[in-house]
């Protein structure tokens, strides 16, 4: 009965079965804290928010119709310093419409902060109390959403921007959004 | 010695587990105040993932807190408070994950993995050979053993 005999080695190939497992969630780079949105597919949150330096405030009717992009920073945080060329490139190239929302920021600190490592947003909302950044689901800055025409988010990225990210995910969203 | 070893014990048994509420953010209603700590033990706080909003000291815990007292004194149910936080965040903030067909393996597998292991060890007991009894000794065994007996007395 070489079938019982086989059957001792079950445990065996069980533990490779589960320390392969456990070996792909260590080496794929598989981040825990990055996670996924709720919101994915469904229509962006409506918000009003006070633009900066005295602008017309933002709305996400000034979205309608257009595949933009969210970026949610702040002049205190640091990763979105890291950032910033990343999406003054974008904007020098035009490749993206990019509007910013300065989460839990004073006016006058973000402006400072746009004048120091450059503007790449076409217009700029204040988020002071942080309430519209929760209802589109952000837990810590930068995040940067994609909207489409229809006002659906269809992206969201967590953390900083980086050249590989514009490169194997927004370009290839851009493309499919159908945007130039 | 003793005494302070007298007054640790109460200092620990009678602190409560330290919140991170802050007294400003408090309800005046008891009984509101009471269903907001509820909710809040149960979401986790996104930025340190690990501890609920009522015990973390992250700026979004706190703000979150403050939303669910807002939405309760609103006339939020609880049901309606957390999906509220869900319909933002997911159900990843929800500290026990929901029964559903996601989570079916989460849930139900270590009842699996009992049922396969008592399952396994029924038929191991089931198919095991009995010990042959003992065979009893010969005369020459049974002459050595009383010899070693002796030698040992």
């Amino acid at each position: 009965m070489t079938w019982r005999r086989a059957l001792y080695l079950l445990p065996l190939v069980g533990f490779v079965a589960l320390a392969a497992y456990f070996f792909y969630g260590l080496s794929s780079g598989y981040n825990p804290e990055l996670l996924p949105s709720a919101l994915i597919d469904k229509p962006a949150p409506q918000f009003q928010l006070a633009g900066l330096n005295g602008a017309v405030p933002l709305t996400n009717q000034d979205f309608t119709g257009q595949v933009v992009f969210v970026n949610f920073f702040a002049s205190w945080c640091a990763p979105c310093r890291e950032e910033s060329p990343i999406l003054m490139d974008l904007a020098r190239r035009n490749v993206i419409q990019l509007y910013g929302i300065a989460y839990k920021d004073k006016p006058a600190d973000a402006t400072k902060y746009l004048k120091e490592y450059g503007d790449p947003y076409r217009r700029v909302g204040v988020d002071e109390t942080g309430r519209t950044a929760i209802n589109f689901g952000v837990y810590g800055v930068p995040e940067t959403y994609a909207i489409d025409r229809n006002g659906h988010i269809r992206w969201r990225f967590v953390g900083p921007l980086t050249p590989q990210a514009v490169q194997s995910q927004l370009m290839p969203l851009l493309k499919k959004l159908g945007a130039s | 010695m003793i005494r302070a070893v007298v007054v640790a014990a109460l200092l620990l048994g009678f602190v409560p587990a330290a919140l991170a509420v802050e007294p400003g953010e408090m309800l005046a209603n008891p009984q509101l105040e009471a269903r907001a700590e509820a909710i809040g033990k149960q979401l986790r706080c996104l930025v340190c993932q690990n501890e609920s909003i009522e015990d973390s000291n992250a700026d979004l815990a706190h703000d979150l807190r403050v939303l669910i007292r807002n939405r309760l004194t609103a006339g939020d149910t609880d049901a309606q408070a957390i999906k509220f936080v869900t319909d933002r965040y997911g159900d990843f903030v929800l500290l026990k994950p929901p029964v559903e067909p996601a989570t079916y393996v989460l849930w139900f597998s270590p009842f699996a993995i009992l049922t396969i292991g008592a399952l396994g060890a029924w038929l191991y007991i089931r198919h095991r050979r009995p010990v042959p009894p003992d065979e009893p000794l010969d005369l020459n065994q049974r002459r050595k053993l009383e010899r070693l007996l002796l030698e040992d007395q």
